[in-house]
C-alpha cells in the first residue's frame, strides 16, 4: 500500500481558479497598462527627444489648387495652378509627389518635366523639400467645349499629396539637453525648496487639522451628523470652485478678506496674498490644509470611534485626568492611522497640481515641482524639458513608494 | 507653572480673556459679512471685559453673569466695550452685535467654568474647562473657515459688479430685486451654454461610473477570493498606481490624444477617466469583498453555480451599500476632476463643468459669472453627497482613497 502524501504543486481545480482570477482581472490590467504604463514609458521616451510643442504636429504637405486665366470660351489658354509649400519651418520633407485628375475638357499643351500624364490622371513627383520650401507649379491647358458644359472644375477632384516627414518623436535623435536645462542653475533648487516646504506643511498641517477636528466630533450630540457633513465640505466640492473662491476673497483690490482686515485695523493697506513672495506660498499650503484636512479627520475618526470604551474607564478608575488619557492612551492607539495618513497625503500632496496651478499658477515663488512640468511644456512649449522634470518626479515618487511599502507592511499588514 | 495656572482667580480670568476675544472677532466678522457694516473687535477691551466676565461666570448665584452680561452689552454700545461699533451703523445691527458679543461670551464663559473655584482647582477641572474653551473654540473656527468661502461664492453670485466693488463686504440681499438677483445664473445658461456644460458633466460622470464598475467589480473579487499567484504584489501595485501623478500621466496622454485626433472629444474623455478611478474602486471594493462571508458563495457554488453567476447572483446583492458608496466616490472624482478636461478640451460645444467654469476666468467676464458657474458646479455634487453622506463616509473610509 503506497503512503498517502499531501499533492504537490498546482491542481487543475488551482490552475482553473488562477485562470479565472486572470480572466477577470484581464481588463483593468489592459486599461491601465494603456493609461498608466504606456504614458510613463511615453515619458521616459520622451524626456529624451528635443521635442517642441509645434513638432506634435508632425510636417506635410499643403496643396492648394485653382485655375488662372480665362476659362470662359472653347480655345481659351488657362493654367491650373498647384499651390505647394511645406507646413514645417524647420523639418524637411522626403520624396514629395502628389496625384490629381484633369477634368474633361482641358487638354494639357505642355508638362512639367516632373509630372507624367496617363489619359486624365497627372501625377507629379517633386523631389525632397527644403523646410519652408514653397512652390507655384504651373500647367498651361487649352479650354474645350466639354470643359464648359460639364462644370467641373480642378478643384472637384482634389489633389492628393504624400511625402515622408521624420516625426522627431519616433526618430533617433536623442538628446540630454532637457536633463540640462531641468537641472540647471538655481531655478531647479528653488522649485525643489518650494514643492518640500507645501508638502511637509501641507501634510503636517492638514493632519493636526484633522486631529483636532476629529476631536471635536467624536462624541455623540445633536447635530453631530450635520457638522461632519460640513466639514467635509471643502474636499467634496469641484477644486476649481473653491479656489476661484479663495482667489477673490483674497482679491487685493476687491476681496473681502483685505476689507475686513482693514477694518479691523490688522493691516493699513490691502495685501496682495496670492502675488507677494513668500506669502503666496504661505497661502497656497494654507489652501492645502484647508481642503483636506477632512480627509484625515474622516479617517482620524474611524479609528477613534473604534477604539475600546474600557481602557478609558480603567484611566478614569486610576484617576487619569483628560489631558493624561489624550496622551496616554488616544496617541498611542493613534499613531499607527496618524503614520500610514502622513505618508499617503505627503506622497498626493507632493502630486498635486491643480490648487496651485488655479490659485497662483506657479508665480510669487509657488512653483512646485508639478507645476513645472506643465509651465516647461506648455507656456515654453518645451515638451522635452516638461518630460524631464516628470521623470524627476516619478524618481522621487518611486523613492517615496519604496519607503511608505517597508513601512506600510509592518504597519497595516499589507 | 501649570500649579500657577490651576487657581481659580488665574484661570477665570484668563479663559474670560480669551474666549471675549474669541466671540468679539466672531461677531464682529459675522456682522460684517452680514451687513457691510464696521464692526471691530477691540483687544484692551477683550482683556478688561474677559477678566471681569471670567470672575463673574464662575458657579454662583445667577444674576453675576447675566448682570455682567447686560453690563457688558452697555458698555458696548457706549463704545467701550470688547466689539467696536463704527458711526452709521443701524441701531438694530448694533445692538444686535453688542447683545449677541455679551450673551454668546458669558453663556460659553459659565459653561467653560463649571465647577472652577476661585482657589486651586485640582488638575481634572482645570483640564475640564481648558478643553470645554478649546471645544468652543474649534466649533466656531472650523465652521467659520469652511463656510466663508462658500458663502462669497453663493453671495457674490447674487450681486452686479458695482455693488462689489464699492464694498467689498456688503453680503446683504436685496431681495426687492426679485429675479434680477439671478441675473448672472440666467446669462450663464441663455448666453454660455451651462446648461450643456451641465449635461456634458452629468454624461461623463455616469458613463465613468458605469465603465468604473464593469472593470472593477470582477477584479476586485478576482483579489479578494480567487487564488492565484502573485496576488499580493497586484495589491500593492494598486495602491502603487494611486500614487502616480496625473499631470505625469497627461503629458502623454495629450500628446496621443494630439496625434491621434482624439483630443477635444468627448469620446477620449470618457476612455481616460474610468482608467483614473478603476484602481480607487477597485481597493475599495476588494476591501468590502474580503468582508463578506465565503460561506455563502461557496454554497452556491455547491448548487452549481458558476463562477460569474455567483458574482452576479450573491456578491453583488450583498455588496449594494458598497457600490453604492464607490459609485459616489467615483461620481465625485469624474464631477470634480479639472485638469484632463482643461487640457483636453478646447471646442466650448464640447466643455464639461469644470472646463466651462476655467473659460470664465477672463478679465473680460464679471466674476459674479464666475461665481454662478462655480455654485452651478457645487450645488449638484453637495446635494448629492449630503444624501448620501452616511455611504460617502463609510466609503472613504473603507478603502484609504485618493485625494
Amino acid at each position: 500500500m503506497t503512503e498517502a502524501v499531501p499533492p504537490k504543486g498546482t491542481g487543475p481545480l488551482a490552475r482553473i481558479e488562477a485562470r479565472l482570477a486572470w480572466g477577470l482581472l484581464a481588463p483593468t490590467i489592459i486599461a491601465v497598462a494603456l493609461v498608466v504604463v504606456l504614458p510613463l514609458l511615453a515619458i521616459f521616451w520622451i524626456s529624451f527627444k528635443p521635442v517642441s510643442l509645434a513638432d506634435l504636429r508632425p510636417p506635410e504637405v499643403v496643396l492648394r489648387e485653382d485655375i488662372r486665366g480665362d476659362d470662359e470660351a472653347v480655345g481659351d489658354q488657362a493654367n491650373i495652378r498647384y499651390r505647394l509649400r511645406n507646413s514645417s519651418q524647420e523639418q524637411p520633407i522626403l520624396d514629395v509627389s502628389f496625384t490629381d485628375r484633369v477634368p474633361a475638357g482641358l487638354t494639357v499643351t505642355e508638362l512639367d518635366p516632373r509630372c507624367t500624364l496617363e489619359g486624365r490622371d497627372l501625377s507629379c513627383d517633386l523631389g525632397d523639400w527644403e523646410p519652408g520650401y514653397r512652390e507655384n507649379l504651373m500647367i498651361p491647358v487649352t479650354i474645350e467645349q466639354a470643359y464648359l458644359d460639364n462644370g467641373e472644375g480642378p478643384k472637384d477632384s482634389p489633389a492628393i499629396p504624400q511625402g515622408k516627414a521624420s516625426n522627431v518623436l519616433t526618430n533617433a535623435t536623442f538628446t540630454l539637453d532637457n536633463f540640462a536645462r531641468v537641472f540647471d542653475g538655481d531655478e531647479f533648487w528653488s522649485v525643489l525648496w518650494v514643492t518640500l516646504f507645501y508638502t511637509v506643511f501641507g501634510t503636517i498641517g492638514a493632519l493636526l487639522f484633522g486631529l483636532f477636528a476629529a476631536l471635536l466630533l467624536n462624541k455623540s450630540f445633536k447635530g453631530q451628523g450635520i457638522l461632519r457633513g460640513l466639514y467635509l465640505f471643502p474636499y467634496v466640492s469641484p477644486i476649481i470652485a473653491v479656489a476661484f473662491a479663495w482667489i477673490l476673497l483674497f482679491d487685493p483690490f476687491s476681496g473681502s478678506a483685505n476689507a475686513l482686515l482693514i477694518q479691523m485695523g490688522v493691516t493699513e493697506q490691502a495685501i496682495n496674498f496670492f502675488g507677494e513672495r513668500p506669502l503666496a506660498l504661505i497661502m497656497v499650503t494654507i489652501f492645502e490644509i484647508w481642503r483636506y484636512f477632512p480627509l484625515s479627520f474622516l479617517f482620524i475618526l474611524a479609528r477613534m470611534q473604534s477604539i475600546d470604551t474600557d481602557m478609558y474607564e480603567a484611566a478614569d478608575m486610576d484617576g487619569a485626568s483628560p489631558f493624561q488619557k489624550f496622551w496616554y492612551l488616544s496617541v498611542p492607539q493613534l499613531l499607527g492611522i496618524l503614520s500610514v495618513l502622513f505618508l499617503l497625503r505627503f506622497i498626493w500632496t507632493f502630486n498635486k497640481f491643480d490648487d496651485i496651478f488655479l490659485l497662483t499658477g506657479g508665480n510669487a515663488g509657488t512653483r512646485t515641482l508639478t507645476v513645472n512640468v506643465y509651465e516647461q511644456a506648455f507656456a515654453i512649449s518645451n515638451i522635452g524639458a516638461g518630460a524631464a522634470v516628470a521623470v524627476v518626479i516619478f524618481g522621487c515618487l518611486l523613492a517615496f513608494s519604496f519607503f511608505f511599502f517597508r513601512f506600510i507592511s509592518q504597519e497595516e499588514g499589507l | 507653572m501649570m500649579d500657577l495656572l490651576r487657581r481659580g482667580y488665574i484661570t477665570a480670568p484668563l479663559l474670560g480673556v480669551l474666549w471675549v476675544f474669541v466671540v468679539a472677532t466672531t461677531v464682529a466678522v459675522a456682522m460684517s459679512f452680514a451687513t457691510g457694516a464696521a464692526f471691530r473687535p477691540s483687544g484692551v477691551g477683550a482683556l478688561v471685559w474677559g477678566v471681569l466676565l471670567g470672575f463673574a461666570c464662575l458657579p454662583g448665584p445667577f444674576w453675576k453673569p447675566a448682570s455682567a452680561a447686560i453690563l457688558i452689552a452697555g458698555v458696548t454700545l457706549a463704545g467701550f466695550g470688547p466689539i467696536v461699533i463704527g458711526s452709521g451703523v443701524s441701531v438694530f445691527s448694533a445692538l444686535l452685535g453688542a447683545v449677541a458679543t455679551s450673551g454668546f461670551a458669558a453663556l460659553g464663559l459659565r459653561i467653560m467654568l463649571d465647577e472652577v473655584e476661585l482657589g486651586p482647582i485640582n488638575r481634572h477641572i482645570f483640564e475640564g474647562a481648558v478643553i470645554r474653551f478649546c471645544t468652543g473654540f474649534g466649533y466656531i473656527f472650523f465652521t467659520a473657515i469652511v463656510l466663508i468661502p462658500f458663502y462669497v461664492m453663493v453671495l457674490t453670485s447674487l450681486k452686479n459688479q458695482a455693488e462689489l466693488i464699492q464694498n467689498p463686504l456688503d453680503f446683504s440681499i436685496d431681495f426687492s430685486k426679485g429675479t434680477e438677483l439671478l441675473r448672472s445664473y440666467d446669462e450663464l445658461f441663455t448666453q454660455f451654454d451651462f446648461g450643456v456644460y451641465l449635461l456634458n458633466s452629468f454624461l461623463i460622470s455616469v458613463l465613468t461610473v458605469a465603465i468604473t464598475l464593469l472593470f472593477a467589480v470582477p477584479g476586485a473579487y478576482a483579489v479578494a477570493r480567487l487564488r492565484f499567484r502573485g496576488r499580493a504584489a497586484f495589491s500593492r501595485s494598486i495602491l502603487l498606481i494611486y500614487m502616480v501623478p496625473m499631470i505625469v500621466l497627461a503629458l502623454p496622454i495629450y500628446i496621443a490624444f494630439s496625434m491621434t485626433g482624439l483630443r477635444n472629444s468627448l469620446g477620449g474623455i470618457i476612455m481616460i477617466y474610468p482608467v483614473t478611478t478603476i484602481p480607487v474602486a477597485l481597493y475599495m471594493l476588494q476591501g468590502y469583498f474580503r468582508g463578506l462571508p465565503a460561506e455563502v458563495e461557496e454554497a452556491g457554488l455547491m448548487d452549481g453555480l458558476s463562477r460569474l453567476m455567483v458574482i452576479w447572483k450573491i456578491t453583488l446583492p450583498l455588496s449594494l451599500p458598497a457600490m453604492a458608496s464607490v459609485s459616489l466616490y467615483v461620481f465625485m472624482i469624474a464631477w470634480n476632476e479639472f485638469l484632463l478636461a482643461f487640457m483636453l478640451l478646447d471646442d466650448p460645444s464640447k466643455f464639461t463643468l469644470t472646463r466651462g467654469i476655467a473659460s470664465l476666468n477672463s478679465s473680460e467676464i464679471p466674476r459674479q459669472h464666475l461665481m454662478a458657474g462655480s455654485v452651478i458646479a457645487t450645488v449638484p455634487i453637495m446635494a448629492l453627497f449630503l444624501g448620501l453622506e452616511r455611504f460617502m463616509t463609510k466609503g472613504l473610509t473603507a478603502g484609504s482613497v485618493k485625494g
